[in-house]
């Protein structure tokens, strides 16, 4: 495994790999010295041309904690008319040497692109609406812990699915490892294509989050953007919040066991209640927490050289 | 520019089948088709030392073929294509005349842009270069050209549009329809509803889209456009021209709008007509071209509408780009693809060789019926005698395998690379020139 671009590059054998592994990281990062000497001498780049706090900051602790070398590069306006095109600017950067690059592109299949134009290791760390690997394995990785083997639980996605990178990598991961899942979304905020999608990937689709709140083991709200609204693809907040938020009410009908995630940043009072978010079913912190070890156990298969067998 | 390319004062061409109307001699002297079957080959005994033969045998004469929709880029990006290279790569396509989209900088909106233009054209001499009129001022959508005095120039325009965009404001349409009709203008269309399929548009809305997470470009922004300018032609009776139609839907409101007797006429590309959205599926930029690639039963409505003649022409919409406008991300690169060299050679694989279309076919939707569309009394002759000596010789069998490299084009952003299409032009002349040859316009550098 030389990229991970897509979290369809992944069997259901190399997923659990990097699961496995980020759990031992995760106790490293807990010691007082956190520096695993794994990664010395190797050049990660975190090329993000697109804003991003906490997955940048995930991957540049995750790399310094592995001793490699990290720099974090930000491209803001690749556009056509700057000059430069986008293989110019990932080949000069690629010509230097480095062993990978991790990248954050507001233009979906940037990384995949960035990866036919250049030799080393590409991570696709969010691009466009198309997907985000990293954050769907740290996703599976805090349900795992909670959940124990996601073979046959019933997961909810539910949100701007349409707009969701998130949801596109979660949708691919949690299947792959045998979960049940049903995308909740009004209409307009579903991916396009997906009554055929649903039907070819064996996956359920419903508008109505509290007939599918009942039987979930874990539902995951996705960031709603406010400035949907004017696109027209809903009315207003409120009535968002009461049909598909997860509001306090609704914490009620969850069953007992059953988790929240959400991979922020939250919109308190829209897609999730401070009480939702804060309850205690609730693995909002722990994502954030797991995101550092996998992280580190992505680079770790991509560039220990370890052949991962498939 | 050139060296001399004309052949001899008299020509005697061989064994070529006519317009898929049958073999014969046809014998060309100067810039007329002067005899046609046994008359040519009769008048031709008596003629000796002065004439020329050039041996046909086993290929198609075709009269030359017209595009009604080619970006040549000049004036404003000579880096992309010229007016003379984009004539090469239109005389090795087999094209003797292209239609020069308004869309440059500065954009065609006066008559003294467009003469520019059409003086351009005739300067590198491979293709009469007839430049389209923007609909509206600066292609905004706002105001109309100067739609009159384009038709009154030197370059006597009748073709206008504002392609790249769509003219969306209803009554601008409707009064553009209205206007180019004093001088037998037509109207072509670039069908996409701005709030349907806005700029950040380019991928079909579907299955594939979502997955790839690229912003949809849905079939409806382009048909609701079609069957509003259908009705527009309707209530003006004017004659509206779709251009590069892209959907099964658009084609059946074309093909109701002309069982209605309205004035439409329609357009498809080569690539929509070979090419489908499953390639966006490794994001390559090469297949970004707005109306976006389609599914595969797209296609397959596309070519019947063809064949059918609900679509009466093909048109290149060649696009040519730079590199660095295309080493992007999928959604940052420019939409356009090449078209005019291999053309004919898309059609002949499409519709000829699977038997949907013959070669009298190709003649009407590559050169009478375009030439008939824009008005051009020069082109889409029939192979008769007194008819200008402006043709396409096809070798209808020959196996081509694409190389991007080897284009007249400036530009390399080739759909076709690397693939195997059948048949290909051997040779095209226009007025009795030479203009090309076996993939080498005349005077080109190989």
């Amino acid at each position: 495994m030389k990229h991970l671009l897509s979290m369809a590059d992944l069997s259901r054998e190399e997923i659990l790999a990097i699961l496995d592994t980020a759990a031992t990281m995760h106790e490293v990062q807990h010691r007082e010295v956190k520096k695993l000497p794994t990664l010395r001498g190797r050049t990660i780049i975190n090329f993000f041309f697109e804003d991003s706090t906490r997955t940048r900051s995930s991957f540049e602790l995750a790399g310094k904690w592995m001793s490699a070398d990290t720099i974090n590069l930000t491209g803001k306006g690749t556009s056509v008319s700057k000059g430069e095109s986008l293989r110019d600017t990932v080949k000069t950067i690629d010509a230097m040497g480095v062993d990978m690059m991790v990248i954050r592109h507001m233009a979906s299949g940037a990384p995949a692109t960035i990866a036919q134009w250049t030799n080393c290791s590409i991570v696709n760390a969010g691009d466009g609406t198309h997907e985000h690997p990293s954050q769907a394995l740290l996703d599976a990785y805090t349900m795992r812990a909670r959940l124990g083997d996601l073979e046959g639980r019933h997961v909810a996605l539910v949100g701007d699915l349409a707009h969701s990178r998130v949801l596109r990598s979660n949708l691919i991961c949690l299947r792959t490892l045998g979960a049940r899942v049903t995308l909740v979304a009004p209409p307009t905020l579903m991916p396009s294509g997906i009554g055929p999608w649903s039907e070819g990937d064996g996956f359920a689709t419903s508008y109505d989050l509290d007939d599918v709140l009942p039987s979930v083991d874990a539902v995951m709200m996705l960031r709603v953007q406010r400035e949907r609204m004017s696109g027209g693809y809903f009315p207003t907040a409120r009535e968002y919040a009461v049909t598909y938020g997860l509001t306090t009410a609704r914490l009620a009908a969850l069953p007992g066991h059953a988790v929240i995630a959400h991979p922020g940043p939250m919109n308190r009072g829209l897609e999730i209640s401070g009480e939702a978010a804060d309850a205690a079913q609730s693995l909002v912190l722990e994502q954030v927490s797991a995101g550092v070890a996998v992280r580190m156990s992505i680079l770790y298969h991509l560039l220990s050289g370890e052949a991962m067998s498939a | 520019m050139n060296e001399p390319h004309r052949p001899a004062a008299d020509l005697l061409v061989t064994g070529a089948d006519l317009a898929g109307s049958g073999r014969g001699d046809l014998l060309v002297s100067g810039s007329r088709i002067r005899a046609v079957g046994p008359e040519a080959t009769e008048a031709a005994e008596g003629m000796g030392e002065g004439l020329a033969r050039l041996d046909a045998d086993g290929m198609v004469a075709l009269p030359g073929l017209v595009d009604l929709h080619t970006h040549l880029r000049e004036p404003g990006r000579e880096d992309s294509e010229t007016i003379a290279s984009g004539s090469r790569a239109a005389a090795v396509g087999g094209f003797t005349a292209v239609h020069a989209m308004a869309n440059t900088t500065p954009v065609t909106d006066t008559a003294e842009a467009a003469e520019r233009v059409y003086d351009l054209g005739r300067r590198a001499g491979y293709v009469d270069v007839l430049p389209v009129g923007a609909v509206s001022k600066g292609l905004a959508g706002g105001e109309l050209a100067e739609l009159g005095l384009m038709a009154r120039s030197r370059a006597r325009v009748r073709l206008f549009s504002d392609d790249g965009k769509c003219v969306h404001d209803a009554r601008l349409m409707r009064r553009a329809l209205e206007y180019v009709r004093a001088f037998g203008g037509v109207v072509s269309q670039h069908a996409q509803d701005p709030q349907l399929a806005g700029p950040s548009a380019c991928a079909h809305e579907g299955e594939l889209s979502g997955r790839l997470g690229l912003p949809g470009w849905p079939a409806v922004a382009e048909e609701s456009i079609v069957a509003r300018d259908v009705m527009l032609a309707r209530h003006t009776g004017s004659r509206v021209h779709i251009a590069h139609v892209s959907t099964a839907g658009s084609v059946e409101v074309i093909r109701w709008a002309k069982a209605q007797g309205i004035a439409v006429t329609a357009e498809v590309t080569p690539h929509h007509l070979m090419l489908d959205c499953e390639l966006l599926s490794t994001y390559d930029p090469v297949y970004k071209v707005n109306p976006p690639l389609r599914p595969s039963s797209d296609v397959q409505a596309l070519r019947g509408a063809l064949a059918d003649g609900t679509i009466d022409v093909v048109a290149t919409d060649h696009a040519p780009h730079v590199r660095a406008d295309k080493e992007h991300a999928y959604a940052d690169a420019a939409f356009g693809m090449l078209g005019l060299e291999q053309a004919l050679s898309v059609v002949s694989t499409a519709m000829v060789q699977t038997g949907m279309m013959g070669w009298a076919d190709v003649a009407r939707v590559m050169s009478i019926a375009p030439a008939a569309i824009a008005g051009l009394p020069e082109h889409g002759q029939p192979l008769q005698p007194g008819a200008p000596a402006t043709l396409t010789l096809v070798d209808p069998t020959r196996p081509v395998v694409v190389d991007a490299a080897h284009s007249q084009s400036l530009s390399r952003n080739n759909p076709w690379h690397g693939r195997p299409l059948t048949g290909a032009v051997h040779l095209t002349m226009l007025r009795g020139l030479v203009t090309a040859r076996e993939g080498l316009a005349w005077g080109a550098q190989s």
